[in-house]
């Protein structure tokens, strides 16, 4: 991948802050004749909730698939630790350290749930074919630490008492935090959140974010989420996407008072009451159905 | 036999949560547990091979090939959701390199040499098919796989060396004295050389099924697990999606070359007429009668077709058919059991009787 970085860097954040973690410069994808992103630039500062907000179709989910590597973008530039990811494939995420839940689940679902976080454990597996091959005590030893390093994770939100169920038995909010604990037991130092809270009750939520600001001493954190209540009490910085651009950024209060902002909204109360869902009402975009990769 | 199955069977007592509930112990490893079941399989074996006569023997041979391939088709299948209608021309790959490996008078290499020389040579071709595999989906990789199983009896006529239609006789090595006064000493009668194909198959038997219930049990079999389960979270979570599947791929033909090389040295001639659609068709439903994913279901589903047909053809004489009738009564028993598991019983044997035992145990 060797784009034109024509990066029309209007960033206004973090000059001269701590460096970025993660940085996409300038990307843009194109869906046949759908613009989905347009020069899209952001950048996440470690330990940083960073909120991506915008419409239904905005193009939030294309943005967390660029930077996974499920779409390439047609422009345009990623950057982890100051070094520029070329040709990222998704599998290569967790060793990087990126974590990223989906918008769906995507749980295993004929693996129980501590098989599942293991899944997630695979960057700190240490032992390969040959030992799980032959059955050697230096496999069993390493599936051993995984076991408990996920049953660590799972006891750490909460579910450990369901390790041994199948996911489907699972109440949806046990099954989200399972998803969430797959993606943490990796110990990424930045997280792609896709609508964590979608279907989760009120208190539910509240808990939800209470545990987004825990992270953030141990890692960054990108959060996709229609739940204005949630987004603004979390972030530290807003990004906002309408029709795959940038229209606005800044910090909560910035953003819910930016005229570009409440226009996209159609005159929505943004961070209005309990559970107000911006953009759900859009009934102009209500036509865009979104068909991003893995959802 | 080493009983490792899927994921959900495991231990069902410890899903009985609660906080205070009983928390599964980790077992420090599996490979004594795995061990110990070969030998009492072995064991077993050996008393049944003893007290069997030679057609039971034989009989007992043409099961360990079957299960053996059927082993390695459910880790592909079961495991790892990719559909092989192709494992007979693996089967045919491994048989072929057994029969050429053992011409010659005497053959130019030992026995275990020459079934691991199947076994490599097939995985070899494995790996090249698996790799086109890879880039498949589905319904795809069942279509090229079945285009395989098609095309490798017609491939194999186009060669001289490998005999045609009549295919290659295949000579067993005379039986090392020292094995024959080994047997001798164990069972006290003669070890004929069908009994000892048929302990050769068995040994290769318990080998594989300790090695693949090693793997299923591990990171490796929880990799393939969830690629067949959510490509896209396994993917997120590290895996490289065509490393997985070439993998279980590669796994799985090497096993069906090892089969094959059994099954060179049981029947004693490899032709294109024994490696047809029908064989890749029935491995196939060897692990769908027995439960996909499952080794034990493997095993089961093997010997309901090795003794299955014979029994019926018994049962068809014993009340009044003539021997062609009776024949004829197999193939339906056999379709109608088909027709039976998937009606009542899709989960398969072992599946099915995992779903009853967790219900009486009221779990989910
Ligand atoms: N794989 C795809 N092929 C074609 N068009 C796509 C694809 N993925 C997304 N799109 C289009 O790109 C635009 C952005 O979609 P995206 O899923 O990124 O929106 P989103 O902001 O995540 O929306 P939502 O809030 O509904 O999740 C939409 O118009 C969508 O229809
Ligand atoms: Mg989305």
């Amino acid at each position: 991948m060797s784009p034109p970085t024509t990066a029309t860097t209007e960033r206004t954040d973090h000059d001269g802050g701590p460096p970025a973690l993660f940085s996409i410069t300038g990307v843009s994808v194109r869906f046949g004749g759908v613009r989905a992103l347009s020069e899209v630039s952001l950048d996440v500062a470690p330990r940083q909730v960073l909120g991506v907000i915008g419409p239904n179709g905005a193009g939030k989910t294309t943005l967390f698939n660029v930077a996974c590597g499920f779409v390439r973008p047609d422009s345009g530039r990623l950057l982890w630790k100051g070094e520029e990811l070329t040709g990222l494939r998704p599998h290569r995420l967790a060793s990087l350290g990126i974590g990223r839940t989906l918008q769906g689940l995507g749980l295993f679902d004929r693996m129980t749930v501590l098989e599942n976080v293991m899944v997630g454990a695979g960057r700190h597996a240490r032992t390969g074919f040959a030992s799980a091959l032959f059955g050697l005590g230096r496999g069993a030893r390493d599936d051993a630490a995984l076991a408990a390093r996920a049953r660590r994770t799972l006891a750490g939100l909460g579910v450990e008492r369901y390790a041994d169920r199948l996911p489907g038995s699972l109440p949806y909010p046990v099954r989200k935090r399972v998803a969430l604990a797959r993606a943490l037991v990796g110990e990424p130092e930045l997280l792609l959140l896709d609508e964590p809270a979608g279907g989760l009750a009120g208190d539910e939520m509240a808990e939800l974010g209470e545990l987004i600001r825990g992270l953030t001493d141990r890692m960054a954190v990108m959060l996709v989420e229609h739940h204005m209540d949630l987004v603004m009490s979390v972030c530290d910085d807003i990004t906002v996407l309408d029709f795959g651009r940038v229209i606005a950024r800044g910090g909560p209060d910035e953003v819910r008072r930016d005229p570009a902002v409440v226009a996209a909204y159609l005159g929505e109360e943004v961070g209005g009451k309990a559970g107000g869902k911006a953009g759900e009402g859009a009934g102009e975009r209500a036509g865009r159905e979104q068909r991003g990769t893995g959802e | 036999m080493p009983t490792t199955t899927e994921a959900g069977e495991k231990d069902p007592a410890a899903a009985a949560d609660g906080r205070g509930g009983p928390r599964r112990r980790w077992r420090s490893s599996v490979l004594p547990r795995h061990l110990s079941l070969a030998v009492l399989g072995l064991l077993a074996v050996t008393v049944v091979m003893e007290t069997t006569g030679s057609f039971a023997n034989s009989q007992l041979a043409s099961m360990a090939y079957l299960g053996i391939a059927a082993g390695g088709l459910t880790v592909l299948t079961g495991l790892n959701g990719q559909l092989s209608l192709g494992h007979g021309a693996f089967m045919a790959v491994g048989a072929y390199t057994t029969a050429l490996f053992l011409d010659g008078e005497p053959p130019a290499l030992p026995l275990p040499v020459v079934l691991a020389a199947a076994t490599l040579v097939t995985l070899l071709v494995g790996a090249v098919v698996g790799v086109a595999a890879a880039r498949l989906h589905g319904p795809y990789i069942a279509g090229a796989t079945l285009a395989l199983a098609v095309a490798v009896p017609g491939v194999v006529l186009h060669f001289e060396r490998l005999g045609g239609e009549q295919g290659l006789g295949v000579r067993m090595p005379e039986t090392p004295v020292w094995v024959l006064d080994a047997a001798y000493f164990v069972t006290g009668s003669e070890l004929d050389p069908t009994k000892y194909v048929a302990y050769i198959g068995w040994a290769a038997l318990v080998v594989t099924y300790v090695l693949l219930a090693n793997l299923m049990r591990g990171r490796v079999g929880r990799t393939w697990r969830a690629v067949r389960d959510d490509e896209v979270a396994a993917e997120i979570a590290g895996i490289h999606l065509g490393r997985a599947r070439v993998l279980a791929f590669v796994v799985s033909t090497a096993c069906a070359g090892l089969a094959g090389a059994v099954m060179a040295m049981a029947v004693r001639i490899t032709a294109p007429s024994g490696f047809s659609l029908t064989l890749s068709l029935t491995l196939l439903s060897a692990v769908v009668l027995g439960g996909l994913g499952s080794l034990t279901g493997a095993l089961i589903g093997s010997a309901l077709l090795t003794f299955l047909p014979h029994l019926v053809t018994g049962l068809g004489t014993d009340a009044g058919l003539t021997d062609v009738r009776a024949a004829e009564l197999a193939p339906a028993v056999y379709g109608l059991t088909m027709i039976l598991v998937i009606l009542v019983a899709p989960a398969g044997i072992t599946g099915t009787l995992r779903n009853l035992w967790r219900r009486r145990r009221g779990v989910a």
